[in-house]
């Protein structure tokens, strides 16, 4: 009966997915502000990656609702977890040499392939939300391989603080300085292509780079103590 | 190119539906990571590169660290 009843609603949920989308043209661009974007999108921010253009620049303030959202989705795991009792250590297996040293190894290459995502966010693809998760498997790599070593809860701390307040006050001096709306571009924009282009764009996302990498690093952390 | 596409999507649903029916969750938690990195995988086929990215680090490796550190503080077998 249970069955029954599921298969039903699943024709039914099917019917009305598919009704729904049928009559909408695919692969057809039909909102006028995406148009937009693309072809104003280079000239006004300076950024090749349209992408990064419309989440650093023209939708700042959805940004700042994400990064809050990441913060407080690290705090509230982080109070869950506290609440736990800890339990009684177990004996751990050491690990083997190679799975170590590959470990080690791998860990910097990682790192800076999370640096070059984010800092080159205005250039390629990618940008601050990606670099930061990929900084953070790197932390979970060693979490994984390396038995015993943790990261420095100081560091963790400062890097996150710093990002949130990068971001915060450039949004507030360009809602000052530059116009009438957060986070406005009011660094030169430079040339087209270029490294040390696009105003506040790299700088953002650097500092969102940080801020979510140590987030989520921090989340493995304690998910992995809370485990062990 | 149509070819590469569909079999990656027909290995997406085999591996989704083999995350449904395993009662080992560790290997059903591997089959969910599989549907991620071939979701990743399609998003760069289908030129979005930047969800690309997102989703083969969120979905494919920090998603299945979390999943596998909650098994292991409770039951690997289903019932």
């Amino acid at each position: 009966m249970r069955k029954l009843i599921g298969i039903i609603l699943l024709i039914v949920v099917a019917w009305g997915i598919f009704t729904s989308l049928q009559n909408i043209p695919f692969g057809v661009p039909k909102s006028k502000v995406g148009k937009y974007y693309n072809e104003q999108g280079q000239e006004q921010t300076g950024a090749s990656n349209i992408v990064t253009s419309v989440v650093v620049q023209y939708r700042s303030f959805d940004t700042l609702g994400e990064v809050t959202v990441h913060f407080l989705a690290a705090i509230g795991l982080g109070a869950v977890l506290a609440t736990l009792k800890r339990k009684d250590k177990r004996e751990v297996e050491k690990a083997s040499l190679i799975l170590t040293t590959g470990c080690r190894f791998l860990f910097p290459l990682i790192l800076l392939f999370g640096a070059y995502i984010f800092i080159h966010g205005h250039l390629t693809p990618g940008g601050g939300f990606q670099g930061g998760a990929v900084i953070a498997s790197a932390f979970l790599l060693v979490y994984l391989g390396c038995h015993g070593r943790r990261v420095n809860e100081f560091g963790l701390t400062l890097a996150e603080s710093l990002g949130g307040l990068t971001f915060i006050i450039l949004g507030l001096i360009g809602l000052v300085v530059g116009g009438h709306y957060f986070l406005s571009n009011y660094l030169p924009k430079g040339e087209l292509n270029m490294l040390f282009s696009a105003g506040v764009i790299p700088i953002i996302y650097i500092a969102i780079g940080f801020k979510v990498g140590a987030e989520l690093s921090r989340i493995i952390d304690r998910l992995m103590e809370e485990s062990r | 190119m149509i070819i590469i596409i569909s079999l990656l999507v027909l290995l997406m649903l085999v591996s989704a539906i083999a995350a449904f029916i395993f009662k080992d969750l560790i290997s059903a938690v591997i089959a969910s990571c599989l549907v991620s990195l071939i979701a990743a995988v399609l998003f760069y086929f289908l030129q979005a590169p930047d969800v690309a990215m997102a989703e083969a680090s969120i979905g494919a490796a920090l998603i299945t660290a979390v999943f596998i550190i909650a098994i292991k503080r409770t039951e690997r077998y289903e019932e």
